[in-house]
């Protein structure tokens, strides 16, 4: 059994690639989305800052964060998906590692959210963004973010074996946007209200975009942060992590 | 049953020991037996536990309590041993939707461990033997019921399974569709390849089954041939519609049969009753009739619906095991 689990995480993460194969626009606008937001918040917002100033250089790390977090959202849909429509039943009555099944999920995820990350990183790069913090600090940052991201995948995972419904994910969908806000991805907390501040310091979207900007030698980083982007991460995989293993293995209860 | 496929002995289940679930087992003590290379029909209404047993069967669900063999290995002990002879039509098809049907058949090879060049290979001939050649290409969201229950049935035949279990694989479609899945049933007997099916139709089950257990409450109520089945609930009816509601009485007391088996509808003026011999009860229904001077508006001979089955089978209020 164990000596098929990595011939089928691997049978099972090409077939999301084939998936986007059949898909290329649904990956597309899955890309541009992010370069949009950062276009409409760096001219929009950012306006009267000047986009290629400062405010650039803040928004950029916050932007990549956001992209992590909102990955939850095509990790869930595709999860629930699969669940409505048998095929995971098929899956589990096949003689296959059933393990492979979220790990194949977990790899074309990652792999998509590195992609965003590098087209969001070319278009930041053409609008002037540059990092400050040498190679080191560049893939440190890239590393922290795709730790964030994990996190995300393991709660979306998670997430979506519970509830099992599309209703969900709607839900989902409609909050991660004020998750997403309250965090400093667009703006420092030192310009919010106390009570706003506090909250949004304690997201864990606000540690990986602070300690990115540190590792970017970006305005709003903090020396020394890097410890809570690891840890903060770390924490949501060790709760998410195995609840979601248990989960999927509990589907035969 | 020495030479047994599928072996259940007082399998129980009930749903949502934590919460969930109404407490109500979906399977209470179900014993089942059978034989290899035969066609078993589970029959039976919406909440039987026909599904319920098929995900246990397929080693999807684990059972709370009962000894349960498929291919002479445990389903919960030997899942694994299970799962490599089996094969699974789910009540929904369980494909990729956004994947095209080869690509489909050969992602369920290649997890079957028959590598690259074998799964193209058997993807290629099933989707020729499932008439989907032409589509193999497309997107199976663009193909219609028919040829996505034909592409899940082909996915499920990847590995010629020793037991393949259907589960309500018509429901929903249109007649077309079920005429090409029951023709891709029969097909499959031949091949030696024991088959459990379940249905809420008794058509189906007799078109298709050597042997049918009727379940209810997540028992079985009932068990045997289709003709077994038929003699116990006697067999076909004729249904008379008058003209005139008044002479519902009077017509009653015309058939062939003791006046309590009669049902009588008087809003839809018809009777209805069990026959034995269709020719005879058919030509003596006409001829009393006629005898009598009441005008019938149609007369016709019919098998018993999955309704009278049950009314026959089990009492109102005590659902009791019957055997045949």
């Amino acid at each position: 059994m164990t000596t098929y689990a990595l011939t089928d995480s691997w049978t099972m993460t090409r077939r999301e690639l084939a998936r986007w194969g059949r898909q290329p626009v649904a990956v597309v606008v899955n890309l541009v989305f992010p370069v949009m937001l950062l276009l409409m918040f760096g001219y929009l917002v950012g306006g009267g800052r000047g986009v290629s100033g400062e405010y650039l250089d803040f928004l950029v790390p916050g932007m990549l964060a956001l992209t992590m977090a909102f990955g939850l959202e095509g990790t869930m849909v595709a999860v629930t998906q699969d669940l409505n429509k048998g095929v995971i039943d098929r899956f589990r009555s096949m003689p296959m590692a059933n393990g492979a099944v979220l790990v194949g999920r977990s790899a074309a995820d990652m792999l998509q959210s590195a992609l965003g990350l590098a087209v969001l990183l070319g278009v930041a790069a053409a609008l002037g963004w540059r990092t400050h913090g040498g190679p080191a600090g560049f893939l440190g940052a890239v590393g922290l973010l795709l730790l964030f991201r994990f996190a995300m995948l393991w709660i979306g995972i998670h997430l979506s074996l519970v509830a099992g419904k599309p209703e969900l994910v709607q839900a989902v969908q409609i909050l991660v946007w004020p998750v997403g806000f309250l965090s400093n991805a667009f703006a420092e907390p030192t310009s919010m209200p106390d009570w706003l501040g506090t909250v949004v310091q304690w997201n864990p979207l606000s540690q990986t975009a602070t300690a990115v900007r540190d590792l970017f030698g970006s305005p709003g980083g903090e020396p020394g942060h890097v410890w809570a982007a690891v840890a903060w991460p770390l924490a949501l995989l060790a709760i998410f992590f195995p609840l979601a293993v248990r989960r999927f293995a509990r589907l035969s209860r | 049953m020495a030479d047994a496929a599928i072996t259940v002995e007082e399998a129980r289940k009930t749903y949502g020991g934590s919460g969930g679930g109404n407490g109500k087992p979906a399977l209470d003590g179900l014993d089942l037996t059978v034989g290899r290379g035969t066609v078993h029909a589970v029959l039976g209404p919406n909440g039987a536990g026909k599904t319920t047993l098929v995900r246990i069967l397929a080693t999807l669900l684990r059972p709370d309590a009962g000894r349960i063999e498929v291919a002479g290995h445990d389903v919960v002990r030997e899942a694994y041993a299970v799962r490599l002879r089996i094969g699974l039509l789910g009540q929904h098809a369980a494909l990729d939707e956004e994947l095209g049907g080869r690509q489909n058949l050969e992602l369920f090879g290649r997890l079957h461990h028959l590598g690259a060049r074998r799964a193209r290979a058997r993807a290629d001939e099933l989707l020729e033997r499932f008439d989907l050649s032409d589509t193999g290409s497309k997107a199976v969201k663009q193909y219609s019921g028919g040829m996505r229950r034909r592409l899940d049935l082909a996915a499920s035949l990847i590995t010629e399974p020793e037991v393949l279990f259907l589960d309500e694989p018509t429901t929903g479609l249109d007649p077309r569709g079920r005429a090409e899945v029951w023709d891709s049933v029969r097909s499959l007997v031949g091949g030696g390849t024991t088959v459990l099916l379940t249905t809420q139709y008794l058509e189906e089950a007799d078109q298709l089954a050597d042997r049918i257990s009727v379940v209810d409450a997540g028992r079985v109520i009932a068990d045997g041939t289709a003709d077994e089945l038929k003699a116990a609930t006697g067999g076909d009816r004729i249904d008379v519609v008058l003209r005139d509601a008044g002479h519902l009485g009077a017509a009653v007391a015309l058939l062939p049969v003791p006046k309590d088996a009669v049902t009588v509808d008087t809003d839809r003026r018809l009777l209805s009753a069990p026959v034995t011999d269709r020719m005879a009860a058919l030509t003596g229904v006409v001829r009393a009739l006629q005898e009598a001077g009441i005008e019938a508006e149609d007369i016709a001979l019919r098998r018993p619906t999955l309704d009278e089955v049950f009314l026959h089978l089990t009492g109102p209020d005590d659902r009791t095991k019957e055997a045949v």
